[in-house]
């Protein structure tokens, strides 16, 4: 087995999700943002709203291109560079991407068109319609891609078959409310709606802060607070934390993030701060609290938390149970017309630890005659890289934290201080727009780089799942996605600060007039702008 | 859960058949005439206004009409697992080119209209150019070849392993069937420019499409002979049942005969290219009379005829293997379990109907043509 092949096909499959995914947090969260915006507006009836919306939906529009353009990347690369892993598990795992397009894409791209070109074609309350329509598709959009996702890390409702040496679907319920699956999309569509707010709040921040359009920003900086407040609590609190007991590599994958090399007496120790070495296992410098994780983790103060050296035990016993399939497995197809009822037996007795003997193909070709090296190698192999696990998910729980402070502090200032924000707080609003994008990307890391070393955990591993092809075709796409994605990087970023920098163009001569009313009608009860 | 029994596999197996070939035609009809627009419009406009006129036809219904790719992409990933493995890994190189070109167009779209200067605007127009272009013409060129068969085998562990070269899908046939695919969809957006623009845009649209139109017919005619003559077909050796395994390797292929062998075995499937060489000569007729609504109308019954009589003739042949005709890719031996198909078959039930019917609303809430006013004016336009 190549590794390069392997490695490159990673890489570029990192590179262009983490790409894709700086776009799809944003449509999530700005799309319902613009809707609510619309929404006032319509029962209001008053221009400033939208004008709002009109604002927020240009930039919605700019970032939305690229989520779509780059999403196609995604729903071809499967067939392209993992074309073994589609073959494996398309059965399961390609019914939530159709239906995804049936459901909800389709929904979000019909609709986009009319949100933009429909304001003169139709009645207030149609347009209102059509803008929630777009929100609901791309929320249903990451319900279905959480799905598939979710059935990659907790792979239920699926069974192999020796016919058609593949994973097929058994039960489609399990599949669709598989709580893992649940539990991500909770959790990543709050994440959208934290990135979305801290973008509205940052450039209404931004607009304070130069004395400009400050009836657009104060009342962005009111929705987006509120919204972000409600959603940086959702994250943080449904977090994925309730999908990690399930299964096997779950639990390993939670060992890595808490760098727990060996099973602690309960309750268990957190390690606040640390610096992990995955050949000595052991963590350095490491600042311990006392029992915090076996109540995180356990609920209970009695509870165990497997430690690595374990998981990788009981892994090794998996991988000998799996030779045991895999060797089954091989009669079963050579002769295919009568399976002997003892072959048959042992398949079914074993079946589930299939995936791994497969993680011994790296080390030979017929993992059902390992050597006892092989199987150690091959166990060692199931814990995932624990560094960059280990701090992408502490620094993504600290930001976390910031944004309910930021929201709660803004949200508080807005609703009971007369939205007299001190510049202090405005500018930090400004430097605060990159962090949830970070978190973002730092989330997928921790979820897949933790789910290492396999595609789909215990049944596929990761690299088995490659196509076969040529170092020089992966390294062509490869250069190519990089030169393509930064040119388009940075044509979407100079749009966006453009019209950032611009501000409202629509409709101004309607909202100033009425404005002007307005402030007369307030007369002293005025809010006037931060100082 | 026994509700999947409900409908046996191969009948299923055939529904799905059917299913694809309505998304790839439902893509076709609809982006079709995107792809068509975005190669004409360095053509047909020839200053800032006319270009931005025939760009703002397809401005607000591009998006919707991707989407029939995706979802085609989607459902050959999840009814034909196989074929979405074999094909998309095979043809890796064109597949990168087909994605760097869909990539490019919606950008081109959006972002085209976002600053003034003669430059950019013109640097996004080429984009625009290549990234309707280049796909349009690769379709095409993937049907060359599956049709002549593909250099690809499975290993007994059904890894597929394509031995073939990039430039090897540039044969002769292949560029002819990727040329018939351009000026078939070139056409298409000549027919969709004569409806929706007004003035010079849709009468240069008009005189292109009526050159490309007769190009298409000669084209789709000479493959049909070049089929008939030079290219041999694929069939079972020994009898298939239908619900067997989805295994490509259970089933015996060799190669031999000619496809049009399927014209006796069903003589109906006449039909399709009847439609399709009456659909393009009617729409190259209503093209050079001005006609405008009919001329779309005849445009998609002709993409329709031709695109259902490549599948109706290599039915039940997916993609026949030209190194190892075993590996072949065929209806019975290469979709979903019974479950995935019939679950997706109940959600496509659904949606599809929903999906025709918001389409169909969004499109006459944009009836009309796009005027020299709607872009000078307030709103919003690319």
């Amino acid at each position: 087995m190549d590794m390069t092949i392997v490695d490159l096909s990673r890489i570029q499959f990192a590179m262009t999700v983490l790409y894709h995914f700086l776009f799809v947090p944003l449509t999530l969260g700005l799309s319902v943002l613009v809707a609510i915006m619309e929404t006032v507006y319509v029962m209001t009836g008053r221009p400033i709203w939208r004008q709002m919306t009109k604002f927020w939906g240009t930039l919605f529009g700019i970032n939305f291109v690229l989520g779509v353009a780059t999403g196609l990347t995604m729903e071809f690369q499967f067939g392209m560079n993992w074309s073994y892993y589609s073959q494996y598990v398309g059965d399961i795992f390609g019914a939530p991407l159709a239906i995804e397009g049936l459901m909800a894409f389709f929904l979000e791209a019909t609709f986009v068109g009319l949100f933009f070109f429909g304001w003169d074609k139709l009645s207030k309350v149609g347009h209102l319609t059509v803008a929630w329509l777009v929100a609901l598709g791309s929320n249903f959009s990451a319900l279905w891609i959480l799905i598939a996702n979710g059935w990659m890390q907790n792979p239920v409702g699926a069974q192999f078959n020796p016919m058609t040496m593949r994973m097929e679907m058994t039960s489609f319920y399990d599949v669709m409310f598989n709580p893992v699956a649940q539990a991500k999309f909770v959790h990543t569509v709050s994440a959208g709606y934290v990135t979305a707010s801290v973008f509205v709040l940052g450039v209404s921040a931004w607009y304070l802060l130069k004395g400009r359009h400050w009836e657009l920003a104060r009342r962005s900086i009111a929705v987006a607070s509120a919204f972000g407040l409600a959603a940086s609590l959702s994250v943080v609190m449904l977090g994925d934390e309730s999908g990690y007991e399930i299964s096997a590599n779950q639990k390993m994958k939670m060992a890595a993030i808490e760098a727990m090399w060996k099973t602690e007496k309960a309750p268990a120790n957190f390690t606040l701060f640390g610096l992990p070495d995955q050949k000595t296992q052991e963590t350095k410098w490491a600042v311990r609290i006392p029992w915090l994780m076996g109540l995180i983790g356990t609920r209970s103060l009695t509870g165990q938390i497997p430690g690595i050296e374990n998981l990788v035990k009981k892994n090794e016993t998996r991988i000998r149970s799996g030779m045991i399939a895999y060797a089954a497995l091989r009669k079963i197809r050579a002769d295919k017309t009568v399976i002997p009822a003892d072959v048959k037996a042992s398949f079914d007795a074993h079946s589930k630890d299939l995936g791994y003997a497969l993680l011994l193909k790296r080390y030979t070709a017929n993992p059902d005659k390992a050597t006892p090296a092989m199987i150690t190698k091959a166990a060692n192999d199931t814990v995932p890289a624990v560094f960059p696990i280990f701090w992408a998910f502490r620094i993504m729980v600290a930001l976390g934290f910031s944004f309910i402070a930021t929201m709660a502090y803004f949200f508080f200032m807005a609703s009971f201080r007369g939205m007299r924000f001190p510049r202090p707080a405005l500018r930090l609003a400004v430097w605060m727009i990159p962090a949830p994008w970070i978190a973002a990307e730092l989330g997928w890391i921790v979820a897949e780089v933790g789910r290492q070393p396999w595609t789909v955990d215990g049944v596929l591993p990761t690299a088995l799942s490659v196509s076969h092809l040529s170092v020089t075709d992966l390294l062509i796409t490869l250069t190519g996605f990089a030169l393509f994605y930064s040119v388009l990087f940075v044509v979407e970023m100079g749009l966006m600060f453009k019209y950032v920098r611009k501000g409202p163009q629509e409709d101004v001569a309607e909202t100033n007039a009425w404005m002007e009313r307005h402030e007369k009608r307030l007369g002293d009860r005025l809010i006037t702008p931060a100082e | 859960m026994i509700l999947h029994d409900l409908i046996s596999l191969d009948v299923l197996r055939v529904i799905w058949w059917v299913l694809l070939g309505v998304l790839l035609i439902g893509f076709a009809l609809t982006d079709g005439f995107d792809m068509g627009v975005g190669t004409l419009v360095p053509f047909v406009g020839r200053n800032d206004l006319e270009r931005r006129i025939a760009i703002n036809t397809i401005g607000p219904v591009w998006e919707g009409n991707q989407v029939w790719f995706i979802l085609g992409g989607g459902s050959i990933f999840a009814a034909w697992p196989p074929l979405y493995a074999v094909s998309f890994s095979g043809f890796y190189l064109a597949m990168f080119a087909i994605l760097a070109a869909l990539i490019l167009r919606p950008v081109s779209f959006k972002y085209r209209s976002k600053r003034d200067g003669a430059g950019w605007r013109s640097a996004w127009d080429w984009a625009l150019f290549i990234g309707s272009a280049v796909p349009a013409l690769i379709f095409g060129v993937a049907v060359g070849n599956v049709l002549q068969g593909v250099p690809f085998h499975f290993t007994p562990d059904l890894l597929s392993i394509y031995t073939g070269s990039f430039f090897g899908l540039l044969n002769p046939f292949a560029l002819l069937t990727g040329v018939v695919s351009l000026t078939m969809l070139l056409t298409h957006g000549a027919a969709w420019l004569s409806l929706k623009a007004e003035g010079e845009v849709a009468s240069r649209a008009r005189a292109i499409g009526a050159v490309t139109g007769v190009v298409a017919i000669l084209g789709y005619a000479l493959a049909g002979v070049w089929l008939a003559l030079g290219i041999a077909g694929y069939h079972f050796t020994a009898p298939v049942p239908a619900d067997m395994p989805s295994n490509p390797l259970l089933s015996q292929v060799a190669r031999g005969g000619s496809w049009l062998a399927s014209y006796s075995v069903r003589p109906w499937i006449i039909i399709a290219p009847i439609l399709g060489f009456a659909g393009m000569a009617l729409a190259v007729r209503g093209l050079r009379k001005g006609a405008e609504v009919s001329t779309l109308l005849w445009s998609k019954m002709g993409i329709f005829g031709v695109i259902s009589s490549v599948g109706l003739t290599m039915f039940p042949f997916l993609l026949p293997s030209a190194t190892n005709p075993d590996s072949s890719l065929t209806v019975w031996d290469s979709s979903s379990s019974q479950m995935t198909l019939f679950v997706m078959l109940v959600a496509a039930v659904i949606f599809l109907p929903l999906i025709l019917a918001y389409t169909a609303w969004v499109y006459k809430v944009l009836w009309g043509k796009v005027t020299e006013a709607d872009i000078t004016g307030s709103g919003h336009t690319y």
